[in-house]
Parts: C-alpha cells; structure tokens; sequence
C-alpha cells in the first residue's frame, strides 16, 4: 500500500537538518541513538531559553477543560495525554528526562484557557503544552502563544484556515475528513444528492462550505444546507424537509447534546440507517458520542475519521489494551483521543531529532517528523504543521464500535487554505 | 421549493409537519406545566428547572439499568415505573428545597432566581460526580421504538405519540388538580389573596410546599420523558431553560390555560419557520416574535385579573 | 446633599473608604502581583463595571436585568471591531484572497467590509460607540417595557431572552461577527502594542481610573435627589408616580446608565483580555455578573466592586486548585448570599464594622463628624430591612 512508499520519502531519526548542529549537540544526539538510557546532554545545552528544564526532568503542560460544558469531550483527550507521558517516561522519557506536566482547567471558557495557558508559559515555562480542544479555546490560545513562542500540540480535527508556526495540530483540517468520505460515498454508493446540517458555528458552517464546493465540482448536487443553535433538541421539522428532498446523503456535523436528540428522532420517525436510504456520513460522531446517543440509535450511519478504536494493526491494539489497563474496560477511544496521544510522542520525536528543547530548535525539524507507533498507523508532519494522515470510512455498529468499510490508499495531505474550497 | 411533489407528497408533507409541530407542543407543555405552576402559582423563579427534569432523566436511566440486570423480562413495561419514580425523586427532592431554601424567599421572587440559580450549578456538578461527565445513553424498550406507517410518507414516531399522551394527561391532570379539588382550590386561594387565605384558615406554607413539590414532580416526569428525544447529561438541563420561561410568561403567568396556549402558539411558529427557514434563523425569529408581543402585551396573552 | 469642599470629602468616612479602594487597586496590588496577576485582576475590574451598573439599576431601582452580558459584549464587540481593523491592515493580510478585511471574513467569502464595520476605522468613532451602542439598546428596551410598566420577574425574563437571542446571532453570522470564536488576535492599539507586559500594567492603570470615574458618576447619581427618587421607586412606585414623577423615564435612566457602565467593562474586557466573544454575552456571564453585585452588596457601589473581585480570585484560585469543587463552592455562595446575607459583604460591614468603628472614632475625637453621614449606601442598606424592594410593600415577616 501507499503507506511503504511514503514512509521510505520520509526522514528516518538523526539523519540530515539534525547533524548540523554544535558538536556537543552532535555528541549527545550520538549517545542518545546508540543508548537510550546513556548519559543525558546538559542542561545547558539542550535548553537555552529558560525552559523548565533540570537535568532529570522535563515539564510541560496540559491544559483541557476539566469542568463545564466541554468537559466531556476533553477528558479523553487529558487522558490519552498522560498515558503517552507515562509511557515516554518508562520508555527511558526525554532526552534522558522525565516528563513532569502540570494540569490547568480551561473550565470551558476562553479567557480562561488564555490565562492558563500564560501562566503555563510565563509560570512554570513549559517546554510544551498538550492541550485545547474547541476552536475558540485555540483562538484564545494563539496570541498568547505566539507571543511567547511556546508550542501548541491540539488535538481536535477542526475547520482548517490556521496555520501558526506555535501550533502542531495532531487532528485533520477539514479538507482530510471531508474531500475522501464524499468521493467514497459516490464512488461506493453511487450517491447524487446530498442534504448537509450541522450545528450553528465556525466548524460545521466551514466543513459544510468545502463540502459543497467539492460536490459542485463533481457535478452532484447539493438538495439542502441547514444549521441549527447549539443545544437545539427539536429536528422534526428538518427530518422532514430531509423526507421530502429525498438526498442520498445526509452529510452530518451536529455537535454535542444536539447530536443525540438528532439520532434519536431520526430513529423514531422510522429512518432506520441500516437501509442507507438516505445514508448518513457523519465528521463529528466519534465512538465517544455513541456512548451518549446509544448505539441502536446510530447503527449503520458512517463516519468519516481518520481512526476507529477497531483499527486492526498492532499499534492500536497495544494503545486500546494500555488505555484500558490505565483507565478501565468500559473506556472508548474516539478519534481525538487518539489524536490527543500522538502530541506528546510526536514533541519527543522533534525535540530528540532536535536535540534541543528549544522552541526555535524544535521547529526547524517538525517537517518530515513521523511517528511509526502511531495507533491510526504511520503518521507524519507537514510542512504547514498538520499530520499526513489517512482517511477512513467507519459504519456504526450497535455496539458503539466502528467496522472500517474503507480506508484511503495513500495519507491525505494536509492542507488548511484549500484552494478553491474557500 | 415545492416545484416537482405531487399532490399526494405534499399533503403528506403537510401532515408530518403538523404532526412535528403538536410533537414540539407537548414538548412544550411539559416543560413549561411545571414551571407554570412553581412560577405563575407562587411567583418563585426556579432556574433549576431543567435540572430538575434531568434528575428526572437520570432516574429514568437508572431504572432502566436495573430492570435490565435484574428484571429483565419486564423490560418492555419499566418506562412507566421509571415516571412514578421519577416524580417521586424530584417531588421529594422538590420538597426539601423548598423546605431549605425556598420558604425563606417567597417575599422576594428575584432573590429566588439567585439562589435556584446556585442550585442549578451544585446539581450540574453533582450529577457530573456521580454519572460522569459523558452523557448516558438511556435503552428504551423495543416496543417505544420506530414508527406508525400511516402511509409510505406519513409515519408517525412512537416515542412522539407517548409525549403527546404524557403531556396530555399531565396537562389534564393539573387542570382538574387545580380546578376540581379541594387542593387546588386552597392554592388559587393563596395565590390570589394569601392573608385573606391564611385568615379563613388555609395552611399556606403546607400548600406551598406540596405545590412546588408538584411542579418540581411534573418537571421529573418531563424529564423521563425527555430521554426518549433528548440527551441526558450534566448540562442538558440549561437547553430548556430560555424556551421554558418564555412560554410560561408569554402565556400570561398566573394561567394555566395561558400556558398551554402560548405552548402551541410559539411550537407551531418554530416549527413552520423552521420548515422554510434554516433552524438557527428560525430560532432568532420565534424569540424575537415573543419578545416583542411581550413588550407590547407585558401581561402576557391570558392575564389573570386579582386584586393586588 | 451639600457638597463640602473636595478636601474636606475625602477627610469624611465615605472618602476614606474610597481612598482605600483606591490604595488598595493603586499601590497595594500592583506592587504585591506580577504583571501575570495584576492583568487577572484588570480583568476582573472589567466586571466590577457592570457590577456598579448593577448596584444602581437592580439594588437602587429594583430593575434585576439578567442581560447585561449583553450590554458588556457590546461595548466589548465595539473596541475588537476597531482593534480588528486596525490588525487588518492589507500589508498583514496579503495572503488573503481579500486583503484589508479580518480574516474571518475572508474564510466566509466575504469581499468587502461590511457597512457597519466601516465607522469602526475612527477610533472616536469607536469610543463613542462603546457607550453610545449599549445605552442605545438599553433606551430601546427601557422604553418599550417601562413605559408599559413591565417590570420585575418579566423584565428578568425578557433581558435573558435578548442575552439568548444575541448570542444565536452572533454566533449564526460567523462572517460578520466572528462567529463562536468571537474576534480574536488582536494586537495593537493605535499602534501600541496591548500584548506587552508594560502595556498591560498601563491598561490595568487605566482600567482603574474608568473605574473610579464610574464610581464618582454612579455616587454622584446616588446621592441627588434623583437617587432617591430612584429608591422611593423602588420602594412605593405607586407613590412615586402619583407625586408626579414620570416613574418610566427615571427607570430608562438608570437602565442605560447602567448599560453604560457595562459597555465601558466590556470594551476595557477586551483591552485587557485581548479578544471578545459570545460567551461573554450568554445567560450564563449575565447571571455570573449579578452574583458579583449581590456579594459585594446589591446596595453599595463599592461593595460592588469587591464582590467582583473577590468572586472572581476565588474562582481562579478554586479552579486552578479544586477545579472539582468550584461550582460547588459557586452554588454555595448564590444561595448563601441570598438566604443569610441579602445585603452581601456591604451589609456585614455595616452591621459588624460600622460599630466598631463608631467607637474608636468616638472615643478619639469626640466631636468629629458630627452626626456622621455614614457611606453614602448605608441608609438605604438600613431601610432595606424594613422593606421589600420586591413586592413594593412592606413585608410582615420582616418587620
């Protein structure tokens, strides 16, 4: 598959950029590859900007709303962050160092995730910080971020049209979610119209617009576009403008409590999702969701992700098996806490390839940074800072689990100003 | 944007959107039954409404849980348990509420919105505690499941047609509660001239505290009833809280006939609109239509004439 | 009131209590806290804004609006549109498709600056705004309810319905507005740079000046005759409007002042803060503001400003440390405020403090302020016992 081929254009560890660097870097960046657990580099010469960096430890920060409205969506995510430390750590950590992190609460307001995330950075100057989830944390993020040029590794698949040289984003852009679940669901489905809705904000209003775009260019046609409040419980009436137009697609972004009042009335006005007349293809219905919409309500939708806990590679099953000893059996694994794990192994990668903790440092090296382990398989970071990634079809069963129906040959590129979808 | 239907398509359309509206309706009523007797009865402003209804909810998941560890042959008939337990739980609790907290505040209505305000948020974090923050998904029985096919179009929920049974016994209920028994009888009394009340020898602090039992109970069974449209999880409840308040004043506050009213009036305005408008539009419109018939009609469409 | 010379006010009880305000926002804080916290409590003085406006319009007039969010957001909206613009300048945006628009705009296809952006290029312009925005809403909304005497639980219930029905709006016109991200990255102010450490500590000196001009306007307002028209209204409308007052347009007064004032919190929120939102709007923030004016004291304009403060240190202190337990400890602090002390931290001052201090003052200069008029709020703080502001009558179970 694709996957060989772009693994072998990729650059391996401490090769190239990495070498030309001091000699006492080189030497460490020598002694780190030949024994992981030999002498660590000093201090001084791994972290010369005030960092909080000792010569056994590490520390970043981790900064999700742990109260509020988003609290439910974000505790995966601070959970996936701290077993991909854990495992560093026994791992023989960072550049010989322990990773330490201190939690902050975003307590579901932005003000809130900016002055935590200063105090992160002027406080206890993290190396590096694992956090936010909705795009308005982010926004509220970003000034102070770049002001102090600390670094950001965010988790959530989002709407694209950022690009910040403090940002990783770990999640896919719009245009990896969307471009190959509709080719897909025509090319697979023979589908010709398409009924698009989604909750009233910045993400399903973006994903909805490239959507149509990309359908207009396919010469298909769009029946209806609809946002309703977030919150909003009633959909019998768009249920039924979606009976009358008849698409053979209903292409969903609804968010959050919406989501299950969505499923659930669908289900009662005798849509049964199995038949796929229409058929639902959902970007924000992870198996996270299914837990609180209840899988007999979902059962045969499809969602477009980049990972499904059901992924059958090795990677994912070791990563299920470990989330489930740290966190208990009746956990599930959506695909932003998935996404959520890959920040900090793949900051370990940039900084050992870096041999710096340096934000400066670190940044020079993130293009071309990939992540073998990775549970949706092999990862890597673009230039503009999101992942390589591919895209797959999942169908919802009445489980709560994905079966994989599809997945895209080679890894999606990222690409956060998609020309001519804006 | 009906070009291209037959007749017989639109007709049906027409029906299921009807059918949507009175679904929006008894969605109405029963949130706003309670909220109409706590607040238009007893002029206290419980803004922990909703999280009563969700207590409602979470009884509801509960039950559920246990009938199928335990019970599972019954499964089919525990929804019903689920709603007396339901109200039980939040008339009980309602009960002790008022005995706290709200007794101390009836000469003050607006100190009443602070402090159920504060109560809303201990019981958002509670229930955040205890069920975790991920909402629940609550397992009906098969038979409440799917839908009536009328026609090839026209097919009515199962779970919508339960709702408007619900609200309608509920409303039904209330009405012969207040207008044909003693007790109701003792509560309008109240409500419209306490001293004179209390002078004929009526207990008023035992009427207020069975009335905002009964409306905190009604909320409960809202709520149990909500988990079969809704999600139920810690903040759920706040979804409910605009939409609930201005139906019960927009009715006229001290009626319950007002309510009712102002409930179909406002469902079948949202549900139209939102037939031929986006949903958010639709959303902004209907409150705004509202607010402004409240500016120019303050009292509401029904207003009850007392003496003050 | 006869106003003494200037020297002699700030000699009086009331003056020192706003000289330790002062000492303590001036001098005490800004040298205890690094510029980190100092900007924290910049931003929780933002609040103590819409907390005065509150004092004056629920605690005085007995109007409990649950939408000042809304006016907050607007003064706020108004000062990012302008720092919007000013960060959008076409050098800085080149890589849009439109440049010289912000960026959001860009992303919704937007081709030009829409109309009502485009006043928001003059920074007077913008100043005007930030007041004249807010009080505009509040004269519509005052009018159209006051006149027809609506008033208490159903001016409540229809402010929160505008704070509800804005936010949709806000949100739903992502192009126009920012949508649910609210205008971000904001970076100069007529080309100084609010994002420094300096420039934060300088906006946290002016946040306080606004402050204090606030606090004398609102004292000022409190202590003329119109006060206490504003009192006597709230107390026995009925009598008010018979003795010939126009009831209706002293309540559209006090309303818009009191949107002035939050539109000046918002618009310092965004200086400050650095970004504006629709968050900031919501039931939520409007309901958080009122429990700032009714901890410190629904009568009392500084108690007002210490209730915002000392509501919101908690908040960041219980949530950085117990992130569990704060809307516990929130909760707990509505209903306690409410059910033991109505009259908040103003009114255990006055019943604990005021003692206290009666006998040192006495028992060192017997013959100073003679009859001392005590702080301007207490009077009413004392009469509130007796009455009920609510049911405009007086309660049995009180007196």
């Amino acid at each position: 598959m694709g996957t060989t081929d772009i693994a072998a254009r990729g650059r391996p560890f401490g090769k190239g950029t990495g070498f030309r660097k001091s000699l006492m870097t080189l030497a460490a960046s020598v002694m780190l590859a030949t024994s992981a657990h030999g002498a660590t580099p000093a201090t001084a010469e791994v972290n010369t900007t005030g960092l909080a960096v000792t010569d056994d430890t590490v520390t970043v920060g981790i900064l999700h709303s742990i109260t509020g409205t988003m609290a439910l969506s974000e505790i995966g995510s601070v959970q996936a962050e701290k077993l991909a430390i854990d495992q560093i750590n026994a791992s023989g950590g960072v550049l010989g160092r322990q990773i330490e992190f201190v939690q902050e609460d975003g307590a579901s307001d932005w003000p809130t995730f900016a002055e935590k995330s200063r105090k992160l950075l002027r406080q206890d100057n993290v190396a590096a910080i694992f956090g936010a989830w909705t795009s308005a944390s982010r926004k509220a993020i970003l000034p102070v971020i770049e002001q102090y040029n600390g670094m950001l590794y965010y988790p959530t698949f989002y709407e694209g049209l950022e690009q910040s040289p403090n940002v990783v984003y770990t999640g896919q852009e719009a245009t990896q979610q969307i471009l190959a679940g509709i080719d897909w669901a025509v090319e697979a489905k023979g589908a010709k119209t398409f009924y698009l809705l989604g909750s009233d904000y910045i993400w399903p209003r973006t994903s909805n617009k490239i959507a149509r775009k990309h359908i207009d260019k396919l010469g298909l046609k769009v029946v209806g576009e609809e946002y309703y409040p977030l919150g909003h419980t009633q959909f019998n009436s768009v249920i039924n403008k979606i009976k009358l137009k008849k698409p053979d697609v209903i292409f969903a972004s609804v968010v959050g409590g919406s989501n299950v009042a969505f499923y659930k009335q669908m289900k009662a006005a005798g849509v049964d999702f199995t038949d796929e007349k229409p058929l639902l293809l959902t970007i924000s219905v992870t198996e996270d969701e299914i837990r609180g919409i209840g899988g007999e309500n979902v059962e045969g939708i499809y969602a477009s992700m980049k990972y499904f806990q059901s992924l059958d590679n090795p990677n994912n099953k070791e990563f299920v098996a470990a989330f489930k000893e740290a966190y208990g059996d009746d956990m599930v694994i959506g695909d932003v806490t998935q996404a959520a794990y890959l920040g900090p192994w793949l900051w370990k990668a940039a900084v050992e390839k870096a041999g710096s903790f340096d934000i400066d440092e670190i940044r020079k090296e993130f293009a071309g940074i990939e992540f073998n382990k990775a549970p949706e398989g092999y990862v890597r970071i673009h230039e503009n800072h999101h992942l390589w990634s591919k895209t797959r079809i999942g169908q919802a069963q009445l489980d709560g689990q994905y079966k994989v129906v599809y997945e895209t040959e080679e890894l999606m590129e990222p690409d956060p100003f998609p020309e001519g979808y804006q | 944007m009906f070009d291209g239907y037959t007749s017989s398509e639109l007709m049906s359309i027409f029906a299921m959107q009807g059918f949507a509206g009175l679904s929006l309706f008894s969605v109405f009523v029963l949130m706003a039954m309670g909220l109409a007797i706590i607040f238009g009865q007893m002029g206290v402003i419980n803004m922990a409404h909703g999280e009563f209804m969700i207590l409602g909810a979470y009884t509801t998941y509960l039950t559920s849980g246990f009938f199928q560890s335990y019970l599972p042959g019954l499964f089919g008939g525990y929804f019903l348990i689920a709603m007396v337990l339901a109200f039980i739980v939040c008339a009980a609790l309602g009960a002790l509420v008022e005995w706290l907290m709200i007794r101390h505040l009836y000469h003050r209505p607006l100190d009443t919105l602070l402090a159920t305000w504060g109560l809303s948020l201990i019981m958002q974090q509670a229930y955040r505690s205890i069920f975790g923050a991920r909402e629940v998904g609550v397992e009906l029985p098969e038979w409440m499941i799917g839908a009536i096919s009328v026609t090839d179009l026209v097919e009515l929920p199962i779970n919508g047609l339960f709702v408007m049974i619900i609200a309608l016994s509920i409303a039904v209920g209330v009405y012969l509660l207040m207008y044909r028994s003693g007790y109701g009888k003792k509560v309008r009394a109240v409500v419209q001239n306490r001293p004179m009340a209390e002078a004929v020898g009526i207990n008023s602090a035992g009427i207020d505290r069975a009335t905002f039992a009964l409306g905190c109970g009604i909320a409960g069974i809202a709520g149990a009833a909500f988990t079969m449209i809704g999600s139920t999880g810690p903040s759920s409840g706040q979804a409910y809280i605009v939409d609930t308040f201005l139906v019960v004043v927009f009715g006229g506050a001290q009626s319950l006939i007002g309510t009712i009213i102002s409930a179909f009036g406002i469902s079948q305005a949202q549900s139209t609109m939102e037939f031929f408008l986006s949903g958010s539009m639709a959303k902004v419109l209907t409150l705004l239509v509202v607010v402004g018939i409240l500016m120019l009609r303050p009292e509401g469409l029904m207003a009850l004439k007392v003496r003050r | 009131m006869k106003s003494s010379s200037p020297l002699k006010w700030f000699g009086s009880r009331e003056g020192l209590y706003y000289l330790a305000l002062a000492f303590l926002l001036v001098i005490i804080l800004p040298l205890a806290l690094d510029p980190f916290r100092l900007n924290m409590v910049g931003k929780y003085l933002t609040y103590a804004f819409v907390a005065i406006g509150l004092v004056m319009c629920w605690g005085k007039a007995g109007i409990l609006s649950l939408g000042q969010g809304v006016f907050f957001g607007l003064g706020g909206y108004c000062m990012a549109m302008f720092l919007k613009l000013e960060a959008s300048t076409p050098e800085a945006t080149a890589i849009q498709s439109t440049p010289g628009i912000p960026d959001f705009m860009d992303w919704n296809q937007l081709t030009e600056l829409p109309w009502f952006w485009e006043p928001f290029h003059s920074f007077s312009f913008t100043l005007i705004a930030v007041i004249g925005v807010p009080m505009l809403l509040a004269f519509v909304i005052g009018f159209a309810m006051f006149t027809r005497r609506v008033g208490g639980v159903y001016f409540a219930i229809i402010t929160q319905a505008i704070a509800a029905i804005l936010t949709i709006l806000i949100i739903g016109q992502q192009g126009y507005t920012g949508g649910v991200n609210g205008i971000t990255d904001l970076k100069t102010l007529m080309g100084w740079d609010i994002r420094t450490d300096e420039a934060r500590t300088t906006l946290y000196f002016i946040c306080v000046g606004m402050l204090f001009l606030c606090l004398f306007v609102a004292r000022l307002v409190q202590n003329r005759k119109l006060g206490r028209i504003l009192v006597a209204m709230n107390a026995q409308e009925m009598r008010v409007r018979f003795s010939g007052y126009d009831v209706a347009a002293f309540k559209i007064f006090v309303f818009c002042l009191a949107a002035a004032f939050a539109g000046i919190g918002g618009a310092m929120f965004t200086l400050i803060v650095g970004f504006m939102s629709p968050s900031f709007i919501g039931i939520v923030a409007s309901i958080e503001m009122v429990i700032f004016c009714a901890l410190g004291g629904r009568l009392s304009i500084l108690g007002a400003v210490y209730g915002a403060l000392l509501v919101n240190a908690a908040k960041s202190g219980f949530s950085e440390s117990f992130p569990e337990l704060w809307p516990f400890a929130m909760g707990a602090l509505f209903i306690g405020v409410v059910l033991a002390f109505p009259n908040g931290l103003a009114g255990l001052y006055q019943s604990y403090v005021i003692p206290l201090e009666d006998r040192l003052l006495k028992r060192k200069k017997p013959e100073a302020e003679p009859a001392a008029k005590p702080a301007a709020a207490q009077p009413d703080a004392e009469k509130a016992d007796d009455y009920d502001p609510m049911i405009n009558s007086y309660s049995p179970e009180k007196s």
